[in-house]
């Protein structure tokens, strides 16, 4: 079943709601790095909440106009004309009063929010409103959805994505720092303006699909997922954008094999579980990576400490020191250093000596600036210069 | 290093400060943010009633030598003591006066508030601010010349302001160790002055005090003592003796050409 | 306004004014600590916390859906902890990992499960039921008199003074240390105040006003109220004191003006059906931090004169 709707088997619907679905998470993933590498993960959400009202007003007006209330451009229309209000409201408070951009997010979010549902249940009170079915916004809802609908969708994400490459650069710039861009002579608030239509754009064409509570998830999850994998703009977004892609189509394939499988929730937790993979496996930032390179660097310090105390014939107070040191064969249980200990302790004095000799000499300066106390000195210096530091050292060094 | 400072300190004039009779004696103490550590295997044995200045480059971990003593910044190894005893014993003991940017100035409260905050311990979770404590805090305000501000908003306050407010709070605090994170950073030249002179009243009165300082300049006229690190410890001691040439050199390496060191001992 | 306004108003009036309070007390220090969607992400995974506690128990019952909305706040909360220190991530995007996924873990359960046979939805969760919670055997002003008509009170009323009373108890005592860590970490710990206990004593505690007003009103009020009464009232006054007072005064308002405006503005306007008093609660503190925005005397940024 779930190898029918991953190779698209399920239908004509279900397989063009599978394709839109990977489609808006491409578009998704890649815009949603921009936000967050701005460090604007959450504005997402404060869009995503203001679609409400707008789906609610275009309803009661096309209603009011004769005309059938769930037509989906329609209402997308009115949702992406709220959204922007909402947006317009944040960046109003943040740059008008002394709220912080957090604070005006979660003002706009729950009250453009709160304003929706209010207009939800006055649509319930109107006659013909009864069966509206707006509540399937709040979720995203695929059960039942138009053939038009679905092409909507799959058109919509193509068109996003579309937008998101051609404008990748510039938006790169403008997220990692606003303030060279603007030296380079880049416009930076329209770039930040297109930036923002784009995710309220992902935002409106997931409405129907993922709802609006969790479309926000499209635009956090993979971006946040990818940066674990690298340490590089352009391969962050290719990376976002694969991971949101993937949850898209997977999750749509999924949920359509089964009636209690919403499309909204699946590709969520999808995603999320791409993002727990990462942070847990990832080389380099991922949290097992961290944790091993940590106990290896405190493993160094402790050692290289315990070294110096015991060349100085210093007690060694840690309690941690003597554990690595005794594991390391460098003292004895009863804390008397070893043969091993006193010779690697005489090469940690030495190579102290003469660190602190070539921090000294203005002449070094460069290599001087990377001391950090584990270095080896072999590593920073060829044997030619370190026997020239010696001399400065006298017999001592010789040793 | 530890061989440097037990030569440092035998150099000192009169005995060396056994660490049971300093009000922050640090063994060991390494920090690291991330994989290169800040501060590495640094020893300092203050001298009471001493003013010290810490000074070194920047990033040479000043600062967060402080933070790390005090326990805001959690070192990786190390351990510090306070007149022979766990820090953690003595911090009624302890007045700090973080650097000026570490706070939101835009935080809704009074000049006069930010001091009664240094009388924390007086008045404990719920006790009433009472008359006393009001008059405490205004004399502590007298003191850096602050009167005038009692009610004013923080965020008004210009930075040397600040930075006077938060000296009074530290003066509430009543403490024999005074320690200050780069006091004097950013601050007008009426501000210097009236800080250095509280200082000094301090440490006539018998405090210690020990500021991160950054004015190689003023390091004679204002300290007595020097504390000279570079991630590790370079030279300390009594200004006559620490603050040379040869060490500034060591400490700052080839940046040193642009700092005035006419005034170095 | 007598009789009816008793039995039909005054106790969702009563239990709105103290939900809306319980959220802006706590939502004033998360505001200053810029952490003001940390209520954004509680109220959003209360709802798995009560679908688990519903699959667990078996029945709606109000105290097992508050310990799972508990319980689910305190691992999102614990869970956007780890994933800013472990991964190194900004707490906003970490936020929004874990409260979307939660929420969408929630609503999964809930589809998977048979809750036919009871009242429990993803509508119910976001919008309350305010209306609902009315005071039957009132017949007039005697019964708040009356022992008999007393027992019959909406149970979500005492729940949630309890909560208030518990909210403003832990605002009182802790006020000096949260006030004190939260304009200075670094000086409050110098003192030996234990900052991290603090930090997530308040957050525990907004988690447990955010479920106690969530059980009566849903969880959008429970985010304005964080958020809009304490922003508003920031705006409007520059000392902490007066700022609480203004966000307990904002909150109350929303609350009593929605209310009011929710039951009988369609009736003024014709229309037959009242409209939802949660999301109309949370429009009006919309509109009164729009007003502060707007006129309040503290709006703009005390812009400290240059220094030197």
């Amino acid at each position: 079943m779930l190898i029918d709707a991953l190779t698209l088997q399920l239908g004509y619907n279900a397989s063009l709601v599978a394709i839109g679905a990977g489609l808006l998470g491409i578009a998704a993933g890649a815009t949603g790095t921009f936000l967050f590498l701005g460090k604007r993960a959450l504005v997402s959400d404060a869009v995503s909440h203001a679609t409400l009202p707008g789906v609610g007003l275009a309803f009661i007006l096309m209603v009011a106009l004769g005309g059938d209330g769930r037509n989906l451009p329609g209402l997308l229309a009115g949702s992406a004309l709220s959204a922007g209000l909402g947006l317009l409201c944040v960046s109003w408070l943040t740059r008008r009063t002394r709220l912080s951009a957090d604070a005006a997010i979660g003002a706009v979010l729950s009250v453009f929010f709160g304003a929706g549902v209010v207009l939800l249940t006055v649509i319930q009170t109107m006659s013909g409103g009864r069966q509206a079915g707006l509540d399937s916004f709040l979720l995203g809802s695929t059960a039942g959805m138009l053939r038009s609908d679905a092409l909507i969708i799959a058109l919509g994400g193509a068109l996003v994505l579309a937008a998101v490459l051609v404008l990748r650069r510039p938006m790169a710039l403008v997220a990692f720092d606003a303030e060279f861009a603007a030296a380079q002579g880049m416009n930076v608030k329209r770039i930040d303006l297109a930036m923002m239509g784009l995710a309220m754009a992902i935002t409106v064409v997931g409405l129907k699909m993922v709802g609006l509570i969790l479309i926000v998830a499209l635009l956090i999850i993979p971006p946040v997922a990818a940066r674990f994998w690298s340490e590089r703009v352009d391969h962050v977004v290719l990376l976002a954008g694969a991971f949101g892609g993937l949850s898209g189509y997977v999750g749509a394939a999924i949920s359509a094999t089964a009636p209690a499988l919403p499309t909204g929730p699946i590709i969520v937790i999808v995603a999320f579980g791409l993002f727990a993979l990462s942070l847990l496996a990832a080389p380099g930032r991922g949290v097992l990576a961290a944790l091993l390179r940590h106990r290896r660097f405190q493993t160094r310090v402790h050692l290289r400490q315990g070294l110096l105390a015991l060349a100085q014939g210093q007690p060694i107070y840690e309690p941690l020191t003597l554990r690595l040191m005794r594991r390391a064969g460098y003292v004895r249980a009863d804390g008397v250093a070893t043969e091993a200990g006193r010779a690697k302790a005489t090469r940690a004095a030495l190579d102290e000596r003469r660190w602190q000799m070539l921090r000294g000499d203005p002449r070094h300066e460069a290599a001087a600036a990377r001391y950090d106390g584990l270095t080896p000195l072999e590593r920073v210096l060829t044997a030619d210069q370190i026997t020239e530091l010696d001399r400065g050292l006298g017999p001592e060094a010789a040793r | 290093m530890q061989l440097e400072l037990a030569r440092l300190d035998g150099q000192a004039p009169g005995a060396a400060t056994a660490p049971q009779d300093s009000p922050l004696a640090i063994r060991g103490l390494t920090v690291s943010y991330g994989e290169k550590p800040a501060v590495f295997s640094v020893d300092a044995t203050f001298r009471p009633g001493s003013m010290t200045a810490i000074i070194g480059p920047n990033g040479a971990g000043k600062s967060t030598l402080l933070k790390s003593a005090l326990g805001i910044v959690t070192p990786l190894s190390g351990q510090v003591t306070s007149w022979g005893r766990p820090l953690n014993s003595q911090r009624h003991r302890i007045a700090y006066v973080p650097q000026r940017a570490s706070v939101d100035w835009d935080f809704p409260t009074r000049v006069l508030d930010v001091v009664l905050m240094g009388l924390y311990r007086d008045l404990g979770l719920l006790g009433r601010v009472r008359t006393r404590h009001l008059e405490k805090a205004m004399s502590c305000l007298s003191r850096v010349g602050m009167e005038g501000f009692a009610d004013r908003q923080i965020g008004q306050l210009s930075g040397g302001q600040q930075q006077r407010v938060f000296l009074a709070r530290a003066l509430a605090q009543g403490a024999d160790l005074y320690l200050l994170d780069e006091p004097l950073a950013g601050v007008d030249a009426a501000t210097e002055k009236a800080i250095i002179a509280v200082l000094k009243e301090l440490r006539a009165s018998g405090c210690t005090v020990i500021a991160v300082h950054h004015d190689l300049a003023t390091v004679t006229d204002y300290f007595d003592h020097v504390f000279l690190i570079n991630t590790t410890a370079i030279a300390a001691g009594p200004v006559a003796e620490a603050f040379t040439a040869a060490n500034l050199h060591r400490a700052y390496g080839g940046r040193l050409a642009q700092t005035p060191v006419g005034t170095v001992a | 306004m007598g009789a009816e306004f008793v039995s039909l108003s005054l106790t969702p009036m009563l239990i709105g004014i103290c939900a809306a309070i319980a959220c802006a007390l706590p939502g004033n220090f998360l505001l200053l600590r810029g952490q003001a969607l940390i209520g954004d992400a509680i109220s959003h995974v209360v709802l798995p916390g009560i679908v688990l506690a519903f699959l667990v128990t078996g029945t709606v019952a109000a105290w097992p859906m508050m310990l799972g909305a508990g319980a689910a706040a305190l691992v999102a909360v614990l869970l956007i902890e780890a994933i800013r220190r472990l991964g190194r991530i900004e707490p906003g995007a970490a936020m929004g990992v874990v409260f979307t996924a939660m929420f969408a873990g929630g609503v999964l359960l809930l589809e998977q499960s048979d809750t036919s046979q009871v009242h429990l939805d993803v509508q119910h969760a976001l919008y309350g039921n305010l209306e609902s919670l009315i005071w039957l055997d009132a017949t007039g002003w005697s019964s708040l008199t009356d022992p008999e008509a007393l027992r019959a009170l909406p149970p979500e009323l005492p729940r949630i003074v309890l909560t208030l009373g518990f909210v403003i108890l832990f605002t009182a005592i802790l006020w000096r240390p949260l006030k004190l860590s939260t304009f200075d970490e670094g000086f409050a710990r110098t003192l030996g105040l234990p900052v991290r206990a603090l930090s997530l004593g308040l957050v525990i505690v907004a988690a447990i006003a955010a479920v106690a007003a969530f059980d009566a009103v849903g969880s959008i009020i429970v985010i304005a109220m964080f958020i809009c009464p304490p922003a508003a009232a920031r705006l409007m006054t520059d000392r902490l004191e007066a700022q609480i007072g203004w966000s307990v005064l904002f909150a109350a308002m929303s609350a009593v003006l929605g209310y009011v405006l929710a039951g009988y503005g369609p009736l003024w306007l014709g229309g037959q059906h009242a409209i939802s008093a949660a999301g109309m609660i949370a429009t009006l503190s919309g509109v009164i931090l729009g007003l502060a925005a707007l006129f309040g005397p503290h709006r703009h940024r005390s812009g400290a004169p240059a220094d030197g």
